[in-house]
């Protein structure tokens, strides 16, 4: 594993010393190496990540909180040890308001069917924005079609920032703000501690969809005021199959349980059964538990980084990709969302000469630049900005200036092929 | 870059250049269907005129990428004109010729050693009639990309039918 010092001042990142934890990233395709430009997606797995799952699974592998024996008891220690991880890393008051789900998109569901089902019926509304992701879209929906509640949606502006000057009205009569903390496409980070605190006047509470801030950003619950938070393992180093959900120890004690099963009971009769305490009523059935044991390898790794100089690293590359794209390219390049590169998430969705971003992406791939092209689970997003489809980069702690050299001069190459 | 000119074949990049039939007809006569690829946010629209069982106008309209296009642009060149007959054995050539080992394209062994798809359904794809059509063959090494390539044939199949129902 690289060495690397944690600092209250955040001095650079040097991805080059990073690249050698991801094997993956030494791959060529078609003759060329990875530039892995997809961590908004999903992001890479480092060798201590990998390392600590299959240590685990090889010499302590059991399930939890059923046997006594050793090595349950060890692999008992290690899920709840990934609890704690996560909750000091999220800078929660108590591990039980950690509630581990399949990935960020159950854990929304879970506070939907839950938390929603119980408090809200015909006159409520849910305010969520133009900017979700299917995920924080679609579940609400699918209550409002079942409890007759109101969805109503915050727009944006023509740079991709949330517009609040209806903020209040929409918030009239609201019972929930649901909002990202940081748009998956445009990269607009959101002010969610000013958002949660308006939810809170206006008598709403907050859920904030962490997705792309956890991984990439200082995040503390309490700072944050918000209520909830929910995010994925997979998009922060670790492995695919384990999420989180954050909530408030009253507001998770208050809401019936969501999944019916094993491990979320205290006790099961013929004519009823009663519910566990926090965090195990909500997760019922065998979890991700080597899932759990990656995750809290993944966050020793970025701890080890320092979540400041993540940030920082991420800065400095939008700062270089904004320029280099948009120097490069003019007016043949349109990134999407807020021009300044303080103001985003280490994410260009960009319109690229009137090619389209799937025929970006396989020329892009041709290179061995790895891009997401599509709607990025965000179709309504997509129509507010009046475009089918986006192209997008993204970046993490293993990219450097030289992954955007790459997605440069590969772009130059699409325009060349594709131009008469 | 090989592999990507036996994707982009001159014929695609020629129909994604200057698409054919292109625009729309006023509905009725016309009859008219719309069709979507999820995955990428492509929307087509296929407009169809039919008279004396013979397919007298397609045009298609719509936002794709090049493939989609392509395939929606030498899709009306090759049919327009034909009997609804000659049209539906084009159809079911066409989706034959994309359908083929569909499900071992993962491992591309379905594919002969020109990357191919080496299969006794291309016995039952007559060359001449699909034409420029044939270009789309590269398109089985992406299985990604099929469906982009079929967008605009599944939903010619819809706009066809409700003109054939109303004729």
């Amino acid at each position: 594993m690289s060495t690397v010092q944690t600092a209250a001042e955040p001095t650079d990142l040097d991805a080059s010393l990073l690249k050698a934890d991801y094997p993956i990233l030494a791959r060529k395709v078609h003759g060329n190496r990875v530039v892995y430009l997809d961590s908004a997606a999903s992001s890479q797995k480092p060798d201590p990540v990998l390392d600590a799952m299959r240590s685990f699974a090889r010499t302590s592998y059991a399930n939890v909180h059923r046997g006594v024996y050793t090595i349950a008891e060890e692999a008992t220690a290690a899920y709840e040890s990934a609890r704690r991880a996560t909750a000091r890393f999220i800078g929660a008051p108590d591990p039980r308001e950690v509630i581990f789900t399949r990935n960020a998109t159950e854990a929304i569901n879970l506070i939907a069917h839950s938390w929603g089902r119980t408090n809200l019926g015909p006159g409520d509304a849910v305010v969520a924005t133009e900017m979700e992701h299917h995920a924080n879209i679609v579940p609400w929906q699918m209550l409002a079609a079942e409890r007759g509640c109101e969805l109503r949606f915050i727009a944006i502006d023509s740079q991709g920032r949330l517009d609040l000057g209806d903020l209040d009205t929409l918030l009239d009569g609201a019972k929930l703000l649901t909002v990202t903390a940081e748009s998956n496409v445009l990269g607009t980070i959101n002010d969610v501690g000013a958002l949660a605190a308006a939810a809170h006047a206006a008598g709403a509470l907050c859920l904030v969809d962490a997705c792309q801030s956890v991984p990439h950003m200082p995040v503390d619950v309490t700072e944050l005021g918000a209520d909830f938070i929910a995010f994925s393992a997979h998009k922060m180093l670790g492995p695919t199959g384990i999420g989180v959900l954050w909530g408030r120890t009253e507001l998770l004690d208050a809401m019936p349980p969501f999944l019916g099963g094993g491990e979320m009971i205290a006790d099961v009769r013929l004519d009823g059964f009663t519910v566990n305490e926090l965090p195990w009523k909500f997760e019922a059935g065998t979890m991700p538990i080597i899932e759990a044991v990656g995750l809290e390898a993944a966050i020793d790794v970025l701890e080890g980084i320092g979540m400041a100089r993540v940030r920082a690293h991420e800065v400095r590359l939008n700062r270089h990709a904004l320029g280099t794209l948009n120097d490069r390219f003019g007016d043949k390049i349109r990134i999407w969302g807020p021009p300044d590169a303080e103001e985003r998430g280490g994410i260009a969705s960009f319109s690229f000469d009137d090619i389209h971003p799937h025929d970006i992406s396989q020329v892009l791939d041709e290179h061995g630049v790895c891009v997401r092209a599509g709607h990025h689970c965000a179709k309504p997003l997509m129509r507010c900005l009046g475009i089918g489809a986006t192209a997008r980069a993204s970046w993490y702690v293993y990219n450097d200036e030289a992954d955007i050299d790459a997605l440069a001069d590969a772009l130059a190459a699409t325009a060349e092929f594709f131009t008469v | 870059m090989a592999g990507l000119e036996d994707l982009y074949k001159e014929v695609i990049l020629d129909h994604y250049r200057n698409p054919r039939c292109r625009g729309e007809l006023s509905v009725p006569p016309a009859t008219m269907a719309e069709g979507f690829n999820p995955l990428c946010g492509d929307e087509v629209t296929v407009y169809c005129e039919v008279a004396d069982g013979r397919l007298d106008k397609v045009r298609v309209a719509g936002q794709g990428c090049s493939i989609s296009l392509s395939s929606a642009s030498m899709m009306a060149e090759t049919i327009e004109g034909r009997s609804l007959e000659e049209v539906h054995d084009v159809i079911v050539m066409f989706t034959t010729l994309m359908s083929v080992h569909e499900a071992s394209l993962g491992d591309a062994s379905g594919l002969d050693a020109d990357g191919l798809p080496a299969d006794e359904a291309d016995g039952r794809v007559d060359e001449r009639a699909l034409g420029d059509l044939v270009a789309l063959r590269g398109v089985l090494r992406y299985p990604r990309r099929i469906k982009c390539a079929t967008l605009g044939w599944t939903t010619l199949t819809r706009a066809l039918a409700e003109a054939v129902a109303g004729e």
